[in-house]
């Protein structure tokens, strides 16, 4: 299945990366050639075989819906590239 | 004479424990050793003044008698683990400047045992890349030379290969989505075990594809694998995946008798064009194994060639998922952003900055295998044909083969730029050997056991069954001991 540049450009926007218009012709044939080499999948059958999940058979453990954390406000903003008060900062958010 | 920082896991261990050397002479040996090996780029921070408060407090635990047999042990962390308030950047400009404020449960567990962090070690960009070429922090190289040329070190545990290799450490963390500790460690003559998925805890290390994702040891000799994988690996209740199993005791396991085992040789493994040199290293492992005592099988594998192209679905898949979180807003690299940017745009531009080429491709591979109209056809088709790969395995331990023997890797390392014009796909094909066991979420462990005609390591890999780590390790040994690789890198840099 080949890419096309229409393609390239809103697969970068899903994947909300900048990709400039003049850049999109080489990343679509980048694409297309990776998933040419996918088409390879499409002779196996896989008739009546269920999707794996998780390689090893288990249960997930389970535990008592307690909080066990928190109150650690300022570890968690330590690391922003904006944080005011108590918040991470973002610019103006309007509909 | 040997250098301290020449030692092995286990020679250190007992000289500790015999009072003949300290862990702070140790730790000195490998800070002096590193300084002397910045051309090899493998420590990317170094973290001296820990290292040296952590010798400390391991001299007086061993002289208080009773400490652990990581206890004094100088380690390089490769720069996925977090380590608090050591930079762990997944060797990626979106993580610049970030300083957790936690400890991975792997470093945790290494360090409550006593072993001692010298630094952070060079790697692929979020462990993207099989040659430590698509790093932040520049390439890797591999102290292993024979003409003019740099060779890579291997990737994605690129650093960690070469600073084990160069006796920078007495070893080091890696970790291995789709062979990324088990190639390097063939790149560099060096021993490198990816545990069965489950064994070792994930939390706190920088995720690539969760599915896939195992981190373990890469050390100078199987006995020092067995050693520190006991010190990672246990039961996390921070990791829902990990394992509520007993760690037995590895490196009681190496006992060199594999007598009567029955050792799988997959004929989908030799691959059309397989240079000869690996042919016959592959031929002389089988042999070794045999003279051991060891029954070997042909055994088919039928779903092999369909690991690479499943695996380049799967993977990237479940990194667009994984990176979403790298948005400018809680950590790392935020874009400065031109009047009128709304939040869509800092989101954009912050990722097209932050991002290298190599994991850009990748998220965006996996963003189309994801979306609306393709799941099925990529997405889902991967997964089931994962399912046939991992029931090739199960036929074939089920009918009685105990480990099975492989090429680590198609060829010896190659130079540094020799595949910057090559199709994406060729740089891929690294991991043909490799990638199958993290799909089939089994161990796997890569050992020296020759050198190619100009002299370069070349490794074989030994794959276990789930949850035999002890006897993969023991196979290992057993072929470690026939080969008899003792090369070292003459020493250039």
């Amino acid at each position: 299945m080949s890419i096309d540049i229409d393609t390239a450009r809103k697969v970068a926007k899903l994947a909300r990366i900048r990709v400039e218009e003049a850049d999109l012709p080489a990343l679509a044939t980048e694409l297309s050639g990776i998933l040419g080499f996918m088409e390879q999948l499409n002779e196996v059958d896989v008739e009546g075989i269920e999707p794996m999940t998780s390689v090893t058979p288990m249960r997930l453990k389970r535990r008592a819906d307690v909080v066990t954390d928190g109150d650690i406000q300022a570890q968690i903003l330590k690391n922003a590239p904006d944080a005011r008060e108590g918040f991470f900062a973002v610019p103006k958010v309007v509909e | 004479m040997t250098h301290l920082n020449e030692l092995t896991i286990a020679a250190a261990r007992d000289a500790l424990r015999a009072g003949e050397t300290t862990a702070v002479d140790l730790t000195m040996a490998c800070l002096t050793a590193i300084d002397a090996g910045d051309g090899l780029n493998a420590f990317v921070h170094k973290t001296p003044d820990i290292a040296l408060d952590m010798a400390r407090a391991a001299d007086a635990r061993i002289k208080a008698g009773d400490a652990p047999d990581m206890c004094g042990i100088p380690l390089g962390i490769k720069d996925l683990f977090c380590t608090k308030g050591v930079p762990s950047q997944a060797a990626s400009n979106i993580l610049k400047g970030f300083k957790p404020e936690y400890e991975s449960t792997v470093t945790t567990q290494l360090f409550n045992a006593g072993a001692v962090m010298l630094g952070k070690l060079n790697m692929d960009e979020f462990a993207m890349g099989s040659s430590n070429e698509t790093s932040c922090y520049g390439n890797a190289i591999n102290p292993w030379k024979v003409d003019g040329r740099d060779l890579t070190p291997g990737g994605s545990s690129g650093g960690s290969a070469a600073a084990v290799a160069a006796d920078m450490c007495l070893a080091a963390t890696g970790t291995d989505t789709g062979g990324s500790i088990r190639q390097p460690a063939a790149f560099t003559g060096i021993v490198g075990i990816k545990p069965t998925y489950g064994r070792v805890s994930r939390w706190g290390v920088v995720a690539f594809a969760s599915s896939l994702d195992q981190a373990g040891p890469m050390t100078k000799s199987v006995r020092d694998a067995a050693i520190m994988l006991g010190a990672m690996c246990g039961h996390d209740l921070k990791d829902s995946t990990s394992a509520d199993l007993a760690v037995p005791d590895f490196e009681a396991a190496l006992t060199g008798d594999i007598r009567g085992k029955k050792i799988g040789i997959p004929r989908e493994y030799r691959m059309d064009g397989m240079p000869a040199e690996i042919e016959k290293l592959w031929a002389d492992g089988t042999a070794m194994l045999k003279d051991a005592g060891a029954e070997i099988v042909d055994i088919a594998l039928p779903h092999t060639k369909y690991a690479l192209p499943a695996y380049y679905v799967i993977a990237p898949a479940e990194a667009s998922s994984n990176l979403a979180r790298y948005d400018g807003v809680r950590y790392g690299h935020r874009a400065n952003l031109k009047a009128g940017d709304g939040i869509t745009e800092m989101y954009e531009r912050t990722r097209a900055e932050g991002f290298g080429h190599e994991v850009q491709r990748r998220v965006m591979v996996g963003t189309y295998v994801l979306s609306a109209g393709f799941y099925d056809a990529y997405y889902n088709r991967a997964r089931r044909v994962r399912a046939l790969i991992k029931r090739d395995f199960d036929q074939v331990f089920a009918a009685g083969i105990d480990a099975i023997l492989t090429p680590a890797t198609p060829s010896a390392a190659f130079g540094l730029g020799e595949m910057a014009n090559a199709d994406p796909i060729q740089m891929y094909l690294n991991d043909v050997f490799t990638v199958t066991v993290n799909l089939a979420g089994l161990p796997g462990i890569s050992v020296p056991v020759g050198q190619n005609a100009q002299g370069l390591p070349l490794g074989l890999q030994l794959i276990g069954k789930p949850w035999d780590e002890a006897g993969l390790l023991n196979h290992a040994y057993v072929l470690e001991q026939a080969a008899g690789f003792v090369a070292k890198p003459a020493k250039w840099w």
